[in-house]
């Protein structure tokens, strides 16, 4: 039992010590953690059974994804997981300028990743690569309007490398409406996932704002170290979406 | 477990020194241009297997040392294990599913090629 007299500071009321208080955030985050990688699992099943379904139509299709950019922005993620998982230990040690610093460089990494994510994206809506029910895809199911939205295309078509110019218009039109499923699987798990970048740039702010005022300390580093873990799920992810979908070879 | 250096009186949780992250980013840094290299070249059929367990590697270090399970309660690593597990029987089942209705579904498309022979 303790009163408010002797209640150890910056803990909460009904916690009986600042390291049950901590054992139970941490708890928390990972149950939820756990939670995360469950919704993101119902996405991945859909690959495997898509890509189970149509090895081929995958293989074929990952070559319109630009090897460089994925490879670049799994390189942005790592330095971001390397940052905040120093910044923890900044906090840990009370060192707040480093903190300020890593969190700065983290929250840079996770919107240069955006700008990259949005790079590719806008690359993929000019080009018509699309999941087969938008309306400006070249795979869609409507096989008359597919004809002339190719031939619409045909002149600025091309993969990262050049290569399909010619390819597309010749291909099979049953093969080519299954490219199609590719591209809503690439949207749903990279937008899911970009999602979460959003959310994790909200929260490291946060984070940037709260330490300015000199809210975090040895004593106090729990936001710090829940959020880092959120961030390193988010890296973990993108671990493993990178040779899934950009090296099919 | 490893080696407390850093533990001091009234710390909560476990201070990584900053020579162990460095070591684990080169890691990452290294496994990534690994699989980028190994991604473009061809493995007769096995690409998928090396790039899932370089993955895993990677998963690996950043959950053992960035999330601090190699540091943490037990338990905190357990319930991660248990999500990843649950995910392993959510693939099973679905894949194990995923041919059960395939006959049927070529019964169906030769009954229509029928029909439509058929009507003409």
């Amino acid at each position: 039992m303790s009163s408010h007299d002797n209640h150890p500071e910056g803990v909460a009321h009904h916690f009986e010590s600042a390291e049950q208080q901590f054992d139970s955030g941490k708890f928390g985050i990972w149950t939820f953690l756990l939670t995360e990688v469950l919704f993101f699992s119902a996405l991945f099943v859909a690959y495997t059974m898509y890509r189970d379904s149509y090895p081929e139509v995958f293989q074929f299709a990952s070559q319109y994804l630009d090897t460089n950019l994925g490879a670049l922005n799994t390189l942005v993620l790592l330095l971001s997981s390397f940052t905040i998982a120093w910044g923890v230990r900044n906090a840990m040690l009370g060192e707040t300028k480093k903190l300020t610093i890593n969190l700065i460089i983290t929250l840079a990494c996770a919107a240069g990743f955006m700008m990259i994510k949005a790079e590719e994206y806008g690359h993929k809506f000019h080009e018509g690569t699309l999941w087969g029910g938008h309306e400006h895809s070249i795979f869609k199911l409507d096989a008359d309007d597919v004809n002339e939205d190719i031939a619409a295309h045909s002149q600025a078509w091309s993969n990262p490398d050049g290569e399909f110019t010619a390819a597309v218009k010749d291909l099979d039109p049953e093969f080519r409406q299954k490219l199609g499923i590719f591209f809503g699987v690439y949207f749903c798990l990279t937008g899911l996932h970009g999602i979460h970048v959003l959310i994790g740039m909200i929260l490291l702010s946060w984070l940037l704002i709260r330490n300015l005022r000199g809210e975090f300390g040895p004593k106090n580093f729990a936001a710090v170290d829940f959020i880092a873990l959120y961030w390193h799920l988010v890296d973990l992810i993108w671990i493993f979406l990178f040779p899934l979908l950009y090296l099919i070879s | 477990m490893s080696d407390h250096s850093h533990d001091s009186e009234g710390h909560i949780g476990h201070v990584l020194p900053l020579s162990l992250l460095l070591k684990v980013f080169g890691a990452l840094v290294a496994l990534t241009i690994l699989t980028v290299m190994t991604g473009k070249a061809d493995l007769h059929g096995a690409d998928l297997a090396v790039a899932m367990i370089i993955a895993t590697c990677k998963a690996s270090l950043v959950c053992l040392f960035f999330m601090h399970l190699k540091y943490d309660r037990p338990f905190h690593g357990l319930i991660f294990l248990f999500s990843v597990m649950f995910v392993g029987l959510f693939l099973v089942f679905v894949t194990l599913d995923s041919e059960e209705y395939q006959g049927d579904i070529k019964d169906y498309k030769a009954n229509e090629v029928l029909e439509l022979q058929v009507g003409e």
